[in-house]
């Protein structure tokens, strides 16, 4: 029962803090791509893969109380942090949810801003593709963000990374 | 250049929402014709609703035939004010035709269980070794590989994705008109011949004028009245609920190496989870309740009682739950544990996000197109900003918890263990009277 909360619910209490709506639908994106246990459904959105039912699925568990969500707004932008309280770590006891090796991926994913991550959840969407069709996919589709190519390479580098870190083929260091 | 291949008379189809479908183009009524496009003959467009509406029997051929009529009606209404090239009318076409081609039997909880999306099939079939690849090729090598990216909205021309997907599209145009129509509500009428008219097309998408605002106003009303009425409805919800523990059931059998009695044939590539396209497309709603029908005589109490309830509708019960309710239910887990009702199959909580509505708002994060009204200016707003309804009902966040639970057995529960289970599910009174409603209200 659910499950599909109290993973996003333990997803956050991995990460500590995230910042950001799009940085947190990009971070299960990713996951998902990299065989984590999540179970949302994703959509292509003109701007990039994004998925309603993690949309609702946060604001409810805002609304049931586990997680605590702060708005900043700096002008017309709002930023939302998300963070877990007793009550979500309390839920979070009674369930079984465990992401292995995918917690270093978390902890990993969350030291980099949404604007990169974006870039790298696109990059997997375009995956299938050859390089410069997927290059011009992102150049189309992203063209308000003006990445770079040297970006998109930084990104396919950071992907190897991941993978890497699934795999328990990089070591890191001990958490303080 | 590809030249138009018409058939020597029109064909058309009766429709009970559109009056008739026209189909003039050589290449629609060989995809019509096809075996992949036939099979969604035998897949409901509504899951389990007949279960509430009994008039919902409608199937996903009858929708995509819809959608692909409000595709040409609405190139028609574009004729001389943009310029589309046969082939790009034809993606359009055979993207209101094909939207839904993947689409499996009780899609919802099947792909939950099994762990898929229909997409990911849409664009299996359209790009695999199938009849409707074949029939694609003959328009061009490389139309197969378009209309999966059209359908997928990762084409580079937006207008075009716009028509099939955006927040006014014809796939929801056709589903809402069509749901009501076949369910008997009225919640979903909305004049479509009207929203037709004055819809504009803009290089990145399609605008309104804002002379038809009223009819989109209407539109935006029955998405949110059809969500809450007929989609959202609790009893169809507990009728997913019930088909979601039967493949769950049968998995979990199946992992435990359970001798069924009759072994699963069909369903065999899905619980070893090895499914070639092939597979899928021999999967329709008449397989599945075959197995239900064999299964309801199954040894395995829990597989046979499910499926006993889904066909003879004997559904689970359930109570609201409030949002701070939740620390109550490793408790009743217990409790039903002690009872020897297994938790896992027989409680659950069904919330709004396992079956997200779409709803209205005006552009978040760049996620979503808005609705843009073109006013006599030209000027382009954003609807809600002239529509004070639609401001009403836009962005806001409606929330919906249930619990589900056979009422029969735990009423059955006799002494401490079914008092205390009674308590906390606040289901005091005895079980003839808390039966469950057969009326859709």
């Amino acid at each position: 029962m659910l499950r599909r909360h109290a993973k996003i619910i333990r997803l956050i209490e991995i990460a500590g803090e995230v910042s950001g709506r799009k940085k947190l639908q990009k971070m299960v994106y990713i996951g998902k791509h990299l065989n984590m246990d999540f179970d949302e459904r994703y959509e292509f959105h003109m701007y990039g893969p994004y998925s309603e039912e993690l949309t609702l699925r946060v604001d409810e568990l805002c609304n049931m109380g586990f997680l605590d969500e702060q708005v900043e707004s700096k002008g017309a932008i709002h930023m939302y942090r998300y963070t877990l309280n007793p009550s979500g770590r309390d839920f979070l006891r009674f369930q079984d949810v465990q992401f292995g090796r995918g917690e270093q991926v978390i902890r990993r994913m969350n030291e980099e801003n949404s604007r990169f991550l974006e870039l790298v959840s696109t990059i997997l969407y375009f995956n299938h593709l050859p390089y410069e069709e997927m290059v011009r996919k992102i150049f189309t589709f992203k063209s308000k963000q003006r990445y770079t190519e040297e970006e998109i390479q930084k990104g396919q580098a950071f992907v190897e990374e991941l993978k890497l870190l699934m795999q328990g083929e990089i070591d890191t260091a001990p958490l303080m | 250049m590809l030249q138009p291949q018409l058939l020597e008379e029109e064909k058309v189809f009766k429709d009970p929402v559109h009056r008739y479908v026209h189909v003039r183009d050589r290449f629609i009524w060989d995809l019509i014709n096809s075996a992949e496009f036939q099979r969604l003959r035998r897949i409901k467009q509504l899951g389990t609703s007949f279960f509430t509406f009994h008039g919902g029997e409608h199937s996903r051929f009858n929708h995509s035939l819809g959608v692909y009529e409000l595709m040409r009606r609405i190139l028609e209404t574009f004729e001389g004010r943009i310029q589309l090239t046969y082939e790009e009318k034809l993606l359009c076409l055979c993207a209101g035709l094909l939207h839904d081609v993947g689409h499996g039997p009780f899609s919802h909880s099947f792909e939950k269980v099994f762990r898929y999306h229909h997409e990911d099939w849409t664009r299996a079939i359209l790009l695999g070794d199938t009849q409707i690849n074949t029939i694609l090729r003959r328009i061009d090598e490389g139309f197969p590989q378009k209309l999966a990216e059209v359908i997928a909205k990762t084409y580079d021309n937006k207008l075009i994705v716009s028509l099939i997907s955006s927040q006014l599209d014809a796939d929801r145009m056709d589903y809402l008109l069509r749901d009501a129509y076949y369910t008997g509500v009225n919640y979903g009428n909305f004049e479509i011949e009207r929203i037709l008219r004055v819809m504009r097309p803009q290089e990145d998408g399609i605008v309104f004028k804002f002379s038809g605002m009223h009819a989109v106003e209407d539109y935006i009303m029955s998405r949110y009245q059809m969500y809450w009425q007929v989609y959202f409805h609790p009893v169809t919800r507990s009728g997913e609920v019930v088909l979601r523990k039967i493949f769950q059931r049968a998995k979990e059998l199946f992992r435990q190496g359970y001798s069924f009695r009759q072994e699963p044939l069909m369903l065999l590539p899905f619980l070893q989870d090895k499914v070639e396209l092939a597979d899928y497309l021999a999967l329709d709603e008449s397989v599945i309740l075959f197995y239900m029908q064999m299964w309801r005589k199954e040894k395995d109490e829990i597989l046979k009682d499910l499926c006993a309830r889904f066909l003879d509708r004997n559904l689970y019960k359930y109570v609201e739950f409030h949002s701070k309710g939740f620390q109550l239910l490793p408790e009743l887990k217990e409790l039903f544990e002690q009872a020897g009702i297994d938790p896992a199959y027989y409680l659950e909580v069904d919330t709004t996000s396992d079956l997200p509505y779409d709803f209205y708002r005006a552009g978040e994060e760049e996620e979503r197109i808005p609705i843009m009204l073109q006013m006599p200016s030209g000027e382009l707003v954003e609807l809600s900003q002239k529509s004070e309804i639609v401001q009403a009902i836009s962005g806001k966040r409606r929330f919906d918890y249930k619990l589900y639970f056979p009422m029969d057995k735990v009423m059955a529960l006799s002494g401490d263990i079914s008092q205390k289970i009674r308590e906390r599910l606040g289901v005091m009174e005895n079980v003839e009277a808390s039966r469950q409603d057969h009326s859709p209200d």
